[in-house]
């Protein structure tokens, strides 16, 4: 039976409160921390658990820890991304509702280990119950000094705060999340300067998913060896796989990472539902590029789906059978993106309507063959010249099924229409 | 009559001002507050929130401009959000929204005639396990089917 690390404690009666947590063991971690170890100490062992980014970007969280260890002492920020907005990502909402103790320890902890006393964590404005379950977690442990002055005892020092967002999916990217943190639109900020130097409010600060924090108790208490056993090198832990679409049992199943796709599609997820075949995978949320059935073996981690043309992302996994439009769930991605563009950037404010346009002609049987290129010409205008990856992101549907699915567009255009729509089957047109 | 936040809002402006070194910060936590005390934020209420939290105007509505929670003119009693991203797309939304169209006699973005139900669509919500999804005011609904939704109109009483 795999390890479980995040979901534990997930459907034990009353598993949001800390009487539950702390009869499961809970607050070992941070008491070990705090009482036995130095902050250095506890960086080092992040760094060697080889723990990644759960959000989205991977990008390993000892590495982005060390940037603010450099900074000089001083004021320095915490923010926990909680935004959870990546269309098909539904994980980090599990662990909030329903083991949030586990992530506020995990806080705990990390800002232990950075010399930090304030933490926000940014939630999406949409998760009201999920604000308020972690409100309650905060509260309950700060009664236990678990948070607050004094810390079990120690010179620690830390106050949690949560922070809702107002609707807006780009706050899910570090630098519109610390603007909008700030009270502004959430408009991704120009980097160098990185948030590691000048953070929320000027301040060196540190972001990390839901996820990632959440594995820091586990990482601390057992030690970053039994983490990275499993797993893969530089592939380490357990990762919450968001199984959505045309699956029979979806839902968020913690497996190891390098768990190939057919074990989670089959032998949890409980396969195609409606006894239809497997058309196309987005392995890691919208912004990733679709895997087809010659992929099935893929091992799911950062590495193995890089080298299959895709990304791992948030571990997001939604399912398209083979009663669906290609061109329809371009279309319904490429708006998404549009309307949730910042509007800083011309490239991604204007080529990404351009690419809903372009669509809409062919889905609605009015294409032309040259549309294809065009499709083309204008995602090559976004990538790469944007301040964010929102407009890199946002090509990707579009992009990967011209590449996969090229004869769906074809046949849009020669028979002047869907034709999934005409059989009666399904369209994600929306 | 000039709109006012009540006592309780009051109380609750202040302790959210004090989470914050900055007082802009402030805004998006007290445009919720204002959202669930008017219902809506209109200009009256822009000024309201700036002069409480001793913050320029066009900052409050720079943000109520940007984030897609607030609504600016009066909503119905009810709010009804049905996610039409990807995965409630895969599994049916488009004939929920058209079925409640058809239903309530409105389009989507309208509010129907007897002030109880506003229907809106919105992007991903975060629950796609349990695609179709939808919000109605605070509160989440899944695994939405016609079915479903009728029960739910109809206590509603609509």
């Amino acid at each position: 039976m795999p390890e479980k690390i995040l979901l534990k404690n997930v459907g034990r009666p009353a598993s949001h409160t800390i009487g539950s947590y702390l009869s499961s063991g809970g607050y070992k971690a941070l008491e070990k921390a705090v009482r036995k170890m130095k902050p250095g100490e506890i960086v080092e062992m992040v760094k060697k658990s080889e723990l990644r980014g759960r959000g989205g970007a991977g990008f390993p969280t000892g590495l982005k820890w060390s940037f603010v260890q450099k900074e000089p002492p001083g004021v320095r920020y915490l923010c926990c991304n909680a935004d959870e907005g990546e269309p098909g990502t539904f994980k980090d909402r599990v662990i909030i509702e329903n083991d949030p103790h586990l992530l506020v320890e995990g806080i705990a902890i990390s800002c232990f280990a950075l010399s930090i006393e304030t933490a926000f964590i940014y939630i999406r404005g949409e998760f009201a119950k999920g604000a308020q379950r972690l409100s309650e977690a905060i509260s309950e442990a700060e009664i236990r000094g678990f948070l607050g002055k004094k810390i079990l005892g120690s010179d620690f020092n830390l106050a949690v705060r949560v922070h809702r967002g107002g609707g807006s999916y780009i706050c899910g990217e570090e630098t519109a999340l610390l603007e909008s943190l700030e009270g502004k639109r959430g408009q991704p900020r120009v980097k160098p300067p990185f948030p590691a130097s000048v953070g929320l409010y000027g301040r060196p600060t540190v972001i990390n998913n839901v996820e990632t924090l959440s594995n820091v108790p586990f990482i601390v208490e057992n030690g970053p060896e039994r983490f990275s056993s499993i797993g893969a090198k530089w592939n380490t832990g357990t990762k919450l796989f968001a199984v959505s679409g045309h699956v029979n049992n979806p839902g968020v199943y913690e497996l190891p990472l390098g768990t190939r796709l057919s074990t989670l599609l089959f032998d949890h997820a409980g396969g195609i539902r409606g006894g239809r075949k497997l058309k196309a995978v987005m392995p890691g949320g919208s912004s990733t590029p679709f895997l087809t059935n010659e992929h099935l073996d893929v091992a799911l981690d950062f590495d193995s789906l890089a080298a299959a043309g895709s990304m791992l992302g948030s571990g997001a996994v939604i399912v398209i059978d083979d009663a669906t439009c290609m061109v329809g769930t371009a279309l319904r991605l490429t708006k998404f993106y549009r309307h949730e563009s910042c509007g800083k950037c011309t490239p991604c404010r204007e080529g990404l309507g351009w690419l809903v346009s372009i669509l809409e002609k062919i889905e609605s049987g009015k294409g032309e063959l040259a549309d294809m290129s065009l499709l083309s010409d204008v995602s090559s205008e976004i990538t790469g010249k944007t301040l964010c990856p929102l407009g890199d992101a946002g090509v990707i549907p579009v992009q990967s099924s011209m590449k996969k699915f090229a004869e769906e567009y074809e046949l849009h255009i020669k028979s002047g229409g869907c034709p999934f729509e005409r059989a009666g089957a399904g369209s994600a047109a929306g | 009559m000039k709109k006012k936040f009540s006592e309780s809002s009051l109380k609750e402006i202040q302790e959210i001002t004090s989470r914050y070194p900055s007082k802009r910060s402030a805004i998006l936590p007290v445009l919720h507050l204002a959202q669930r005390e008017f219902g809506f934020i209109d200009n009256e209420i822009v000024e309201l929130i700036a002069g409480r939290l001793g913050v320029e105007p066009l900052h409050v509505e720079e943000a109520l401009g940007f984030y897609t929670m607030f609504d600016r003119s009066p909503t119905g009693r009810y709010v009804m959000r049905v996610c039409t991203n990807i995965s409630c797309s895969l599994l049916g939304s488009g004939g929920i929204l058209e079925y409640l169209e058809k239903r309530l006699g409105i389009s989507r973005g309208f509010t129907t005639p007897d002030g109880l139900i506003t229907l809106q669509t919105v992007e991903c919500l975060g629950a796609c396990g349990s695609a179709p999804v939808m919000m109605i005011n605070d509160e989440y609904h899944d695994n939405m089917d016609i079915e479903k939704v009728e029960g739910i109109l109809r206590n509603l009483g609509a």
